[in-house]
């Protein structure tokens, strides 16, 4: 989820002195991909109904609903982002990973089987459910789509990253070839697989992910025996930081002599893990994973089964960025990605032995892993955005809820993914400036700000109407969005004195319009959130008492689910 | 056949009687076994996972502080909120494997007029 920008320099350092590996990586992609598309064309002749487009049938069972929810969770971004960032920064790597695991325990206690038990494909089904439903449907479905679509741009332009730095490819329009051909995959399982096929993309993505994980952590500890101490101990001493690199404060909260700056690189670091924590439950695209399964049981089942993997996930990129800190090293690291993108796949290739067949062998299986779970994301994105113009806007709000049959309504979902697919592959190609962090940093801040709060009140608030939903999404949008824009992410960032540009989407140092200090808006736009929905509710008198308690009562006791499709 | 069914289901829910139900005891048990337990449990874990990331902020020094070889208090302090994510979740779907589902299953079938 946070694979960085990397400069043109990384990739020209890639471009040289790599073959043997890449045919083998990509042979192994195209197994992947032929193997998805099989399961795609075969899902497709089991698409017949809307459920069965939008909600997979929601006949799949718990553990592989927990498989396809790490799947999607589990992005290339966070394999080899937070890999890296561990072997760049240590310890501060690993303040990521918590906050990302610990927001899991925000969608099982308050949201996954309540969600479950209201709605039927999308977000919006459970937050309009007691309201007007096509202002609160609309807002809805625009916060879905901006999400997903920054969410998506982070995964793609990632993709070309990788491609680039794996593969060798320097050339600008290999990688825009690269870009559009995950587009086009991504258009194509979503289009003729649904949510089936997307989501056994997804479980055997978050198989080979696990399995690839797994045999490097082992290997690294293997190679320690199995002392987690001299693990740690050797990654110190290579990273050149000493002490300092297993202690917080090597990127968040960076101490230094001036105290305003301390304090607010310490607000930053704050306001950073209040999203991560906060913005999980509002992903709308991990949020119709619940569709998926028969009941509320089968949806706590498979959020058990996620934090189970992912939990042993984030634990094993500790061993694999200590490892790949202790074992490639930080210069060859930086050598290859600025970023640390590469220390994953450059730590296969390291076990296996740097220059031998063992070595490539390794370094092609990490990267084709890498790959296949870039796709895996990718597509899950495109299904959740495109639901949602199909559900929300086109069924509810355009045709205003005039009973569309099912195949109306699957048609017009796959337009919509379509669609969806060609934008994304529009604003990627000129995205590619663009810092992956800084993507990935709005799609959590705009789900923890404009969803989450909706969310959690009607669910919960009884006095909860359709002035506080619209305004509560409305709200955590707009200043999550005002605040990125006027952050020193677009403007005036801190300057380098190597090459005398800004860290920020203007490099240019003269450009500077900011006056939010913090590159996370999320402890303001957070809150305010939260305070706009309760202004808009209590200003409003609007109050459907019987819907209320239709809500509550089939919320708690699942009365009236939607039912699995049986064919 | 998604549509018939779920319209037949529509109608059926709409012929239920839900203020009732909403204001019976039974319900309002079933409400208080769910709240009673995912709401403090809820502030707990924020409570312990924002005292973590105030400490990496603002206690460098505990943080630092070495407990065993090169394992430090701030290691551990990030290892136990994984131990702590894992322990809730389990003893949160054990409590509502055997409080809550049977009152939330009993309520159900009583709605949906299974005998």
């Amino acid at each position: 989820m946070l694979v960085q920008l990397s400069t043109a320099a990384d990739v020209a350092a890639a471009a040289d002195g790599e073959s043997g590996h890449q045919t083998l990586t990509i042979t192994l992609f195209a197994l992947f991909v032929a193997l998805t598309l099989g399961i795609t064309i075969w899902a497709s002749r089991h698409n017949r109904t809307a459920a069965d487009f939008y909600a997979g049938g929601r006949s799949f069972t718990g553990m592989q609903n927990g498989f396809a929810i790490g799947g999607d969770y589990m992005s290339a971004a966070s394999f080899l982002g937070i890999a890296g960032l561990i072997a760049l920064y240590g310890y501060d790597g690993f303040l990521y990973s918590i906050g990302f695991l610990v927001a899991w325990l925000v969608a099982l206690l308050l949201v996954a089987e309540l969600m479950r038990n209201t709605g039927k494909f999308t977000m919006a089904d459970v937050l309009s459910f007691r309201m007007r439903q096509r202002p609160v449907r609309t807002a809805a479905s625009i916060s879905t789509v901006v999400v997903s679509i920054f969410y998506l741009l982070a995964q793609m332009v990632g993709a070309g990253e990788l491609v680039s730095l794996l593969l060798g490819i320097s050339s600008q329009t290999a990688k825009n070839i690269v870009i559009a051909g995950v587009g086009l995959l991504m258009i194509v399982y979503v289009v003729f697989g649904g949510m089936k096929g997307t989501t056994w993309v997804q479980i055997i993505k978050a198989v080979m992910l696990m399995t690839g994980a797994a045999i490097m952590t082992f290997w690294v500890l293997a190679k320690f025996g199995f002392n987690p101490s001299a693990l740690l101990g050797a990654a110190a001493d290579a990273s050149g930081k000493g002490e300092a690199f297993l202690e917080p404060g090597l990127r968040y909260g960076v101490e230094g002599a001036d105290a305003t700056k301390t304090l607010l690189s310490k607000l930053d670091f704050i306001s950073l893990a209040m999203a991560l924590v906060l913005g999980t439950a509002g992903l709308p695209h991990i949020l119709i994973r619940f569709y998926t399964v028969p009941s509320s049981k089968a949806a706590r089942k498979s959020v058990l089964w996620a934090i189970t993997l992912i939990g042993i996930f984030y634990l094993m990129t500790l061993a694999l960025g200590f490892g790949a800190a202790a074992l490639v090293g930080h210069e060859a690291i930086t050598k290859q990605s600025a970023a640390g993108n590469s220390a994953a796949p450059q730590l296969a290739e390291a076990l296996g032995g740097i220059g031998t067949g063992l070595g490539a062998v390794m370094l092609a299986v990490i990267a084709a892993v890498a790959f296949a779970t870039i796709l895996a994301v990718v597509a899950g994105l495109t299904l959740a955005s495109s639901s949602s113009l199909a559900h929300d806007l086109y069924t509810n709000v355009i045709r205003r809820g005039r009973v569309t049959t099912d195949k109306q309504e699957v048609r017009v979902g796959r337009i919509a993914a379509v669609c969806i697919g060609a934008v994304s592959i529009a604003l990627a190609i000129p995205a590619q400036s663009l810092n992956v962090a800084f993507l990935v940093a709005i799609a959590f801040a705009i789900a923890a700000s404009a969803n989450l709060p909706v969310i959690l009140y009607s669910l919960f608030w009884k006095r909860f109407n359709t002035r506080g939903a619209t305004w509560g999404i409305y709200g955590g949008l707009i200043s999550a969005l005002v605040l990125l824009i006027f952050s020193p992410n677009v403007s005036g960032g801190a300057v380098s004195q190597t090459t005398g540009k800004a860290a920020s989407l203007f490099t240019d140092p003269s450009i500077d319009f900011h006056w939010f200090p913090l590159n996370n808006p999320g402890l303001v736009s957070i809150p305010l959130g939260f305070l706009f929905a309760f202004i808009g509710t209590v200003t409003s008198k609007e109050f459907n008492k019987a819907k209320w308690a239709e809500m509550e009562v089939r919320s708690l006791t699942g009365a009236h689910a939607e039912k699995a499709v049986s064919h | 056949m998604a549509e018939p069914p779920t319209t037949a289901q529509d109608t059926a829910a709409d012929t239920v009687n839900w203020e009732a139900i909403q204001d019976s005891p039974d319900f309002a048990r079933l409400r208080h076994a769910l709240r009673s337990f995912v709401f403090p449990t809820t502030v707990a874990f924020l409570v312990w996972y924002f005292s973590y990331v105030l400490c990496a902020a603002f206690a460098r020094d505990f943080m630092d502080t070495k407990v065993f070889g090169n394992i430090n208090v701030g290691l551990l302090f990030g290892l136990l909120q994984f131990v702590t994510t894992f322990v809730i979740a389990l003893v949160y779907a054990r409590r509502m494997n055997s409080r809550f589902d049977p009152q939330a299953d009993r309520l159900r079938d009583e709605i949906e007029g299974v005998a």
